[in-house]
């Protein structure tokens, strides 16, 4: 849908990598090119038309993404580099001064990197102690499976809303509630979900969520982290200097401005976060909820197709969202992935900074495809063709 | 060489490659490359005796160009002197970056004469000789040389 809005959107150009990140609609690039033509400025500093033209952009912005998510105010909304950043700020900014010694934090081993390596560096530093919550057969996390690790000393639960390689969609309100009910936090990766479904932040009670613009058709450099706020009134800076202080003298007297400002020291990505804001608009006119439908119509006839393609597993046919990881019968991943790419079509082969996963997938390596709104039903036909054709794959890649 | 041979002693070496084991004896030098970019990932196993190449595996993950250069590599390296080895390693050098280089002293890895033609693909052929390279470095910083 909507392609015409895409210049990536090229007839021979089949983009199945949306996962990594997305294309971005004219909308996005002309809000990007109006500031950079018609009203850069710097933010929270001029006192003239055009810096206030620029503040009240990027201000806007908040409560834009207020609204998407649902949160309660838009001081809850920080802007952060992307979803990596505003993880490290809640587990090293936040969980540092929360979590004591021998506390438990409940992961799987599905995460991305991003919801791992924190939270490792953190079990070195201070000694709590980081838990793999065990996945079913089909690669999922279930409440029973959380309620089975979960101690008296369990303290975090912190999980991606969909999975970067499986794409299953965790049962995160009911998550939350057992969690709330036994004074543990919830932490929520939501680089692959938000983008793709309606996320609610006050339904599901999410203490932290964390979310890129670059996967949700916004510029990259820029994320989100939601926090409530009363999380973000003891959290302390992740980063100091301009912009976020409000004096500091040579007797080393020094105030901090008000939560969410406090959180954006150094001039910010003001270009990516204006971009974000177009985004988002870009999505609410054609629903989040219409194109998750599409996503999830594309998904079921992706996987039926790749069923008549013989030499074709797929591994994650039981989740619902449009990732789907898959390998050729004794071919390895990125063999598959240049294949495909001799015809134009883009996926990702690897571990997709999810080396763990191996472990409990028995395959270190696969092609991931993943969909999103500008995907269509014709380019999975062509997809299967060049796939019903691999038989002389190394004919054409070596 | 004709492309069909060249790609079917990829092949060859792909679905049967030579030595393709994890060696972890003391006696073996371990030096492990990957390329940033992508998934390929090996570990070459050298076992280096009275100054020569004595024996040699490897094992790891990789596409069909890493696997099969570096189980030609391999067979190719066995009984060489550690002079002989960096001379080969020079000479494929050579001739993956298109310079002039002596073809006597690549064997079958003359397969790979046009592989840069393919930019992505350079560093999959290069992955087996940057491994055997870091062997040679640990071995010369005092590693393991068997007398």
């Amino acid at each position: 849908m909507n392609r015409e809005d895409f210049l990536m959107c090229k007839d021979a150009l089949i983009y199945l990598d949306n996962g990594a990140t997305t294309f971005k609609p004219k909308q996005v690039i002309n809000k990007v090119v109006d500031y950079y033509t018609k009203y850069t400025a710097n933010c929270h500093r001029g006192d003239y038309d055009i810096s206030q033209k620029v503040d009240f952009e990027y201000e806007s912005t908040r409560e834009v993404v207020r609204k998407f998510i649902n949160a309660d105010s838009r001081e809850e909304i920080i802007f952060t580099s992307g979803t990596t950043e505003s993880l490290n700020m809640i587990i090293f900014s936040f969980m540092r001064h929360y979590l004591k010694k021998g506390d438990e934090v409940l992961i799987t081993k599905a995460e991305h990197a991003s919801n791992v390596l924190p939270w490792f560096e953190l079990e070195k530093e201070m000694g709590i102690v980081v838990k793999f919550i065990p996945l079913t057969r089909d690669y999922k996390v279930t409440l029973d499976n959380v309620k089975a690790v979960t101690t008296n000393k369990t303290k975090v639960i912190s999980l991606a809303y969909i999975t970067n390689v499986i794409g299953d969609v965790r049962p995160i309100k009911e998550i939350s509630e057992f969690a709330h009910q036994n004074n543990i936090l919830l932490c929520v990766d939501g680089a692959q979900s938000v983008p793709h479904m309606k996320t609610d932040v006050l339904r599901d009670d999410i203490d932290f969520l964390a979310f890129s613009a670059h996967k949700m058709l916004g510029p990259t450099g820029v994320g989100i982290l939601y926090a409530k706020k009363k999380f973000l009134e003891v959290m302390p800076p992740f980063k100091y200097g301009g912009g976020m202080n409000i004096k500091f003298e040579s007797t080393k007297e020094l105030e901090y401005k008000e939560v969410p400002l406090r959180f954006e020291a150094g001039t910010q990505n003001i270009a990516g976060v204006l971009g974000l804001k177009a985004a988002i608009e870009y999505i609410e006119s054609i629903g989040i909820e219409k194109i998750r439908e599409h996503e999830i119509k594309l998904r079921e006839y992706l996987i039926k197709r790749l069923k008549e393609v013989s030499n074709v597993t797929v591994y994650n046919e039981a989740s619902e969202s449009g990732i789907v990881i898959f390998n050729l019968d004794k071919i390895f991943a990125e063999d598959t992935a240049n294949y495909l790419n001799h015809y134009h079509i883009c996926v990702r082969a690897g571990n997709h900074c999810t080396k763990m996963i191996k472990d409990d997938l028995g395959v270190k390596n696969t092609c991931r495809i993943s969909l999103y709104l500008y995907n269509t039903f014709e380019e999975i036909d062509k997809l299967i063709d060049v796939l019903k054709n691999s038989k002389n794959i190394y004919d054409i890649i070596l | 060489m004709d492309s069909n041979i060249k790609r079917e002693l990829m092949i060859e070496n792909f679905e049967n490659p030579f030595h393709k084991e994890s060696k972890n004896g003391k006696e073996f030098i371990k030096a492990n490359t990957y390329n940033a970019s992508c998934i390929d990932n090996i570990d070459l196993y050298v076992r280096i005796k009275d100054g020569k190449i004595y024996d040699a595996y490897f094992d790891g993950e990789a596409c069909a160009i890493t696997i099969s250069a570096t189980s030609l590599m391999v067979k190719k390296i066995i009984g060489m002197t550690l002079q002989e080895a960096r001379n080969f390693i020079t000479e494929y050098y050579h001739m993956v970056n298109f310079e002039n280089y002596d073809k006597t002293k690549l064997g079958n890895l003359l397969i790979y004469e046009d592989i840069a033609k393919q930019p992505s693909r350079k560093k999959c052929a290069l992955l087996p000789v940057q491994a055997l390279e870091k062997s040679l470095e640990i071995c010369e910083e005092g590693g393991k040389n068997d007398k």
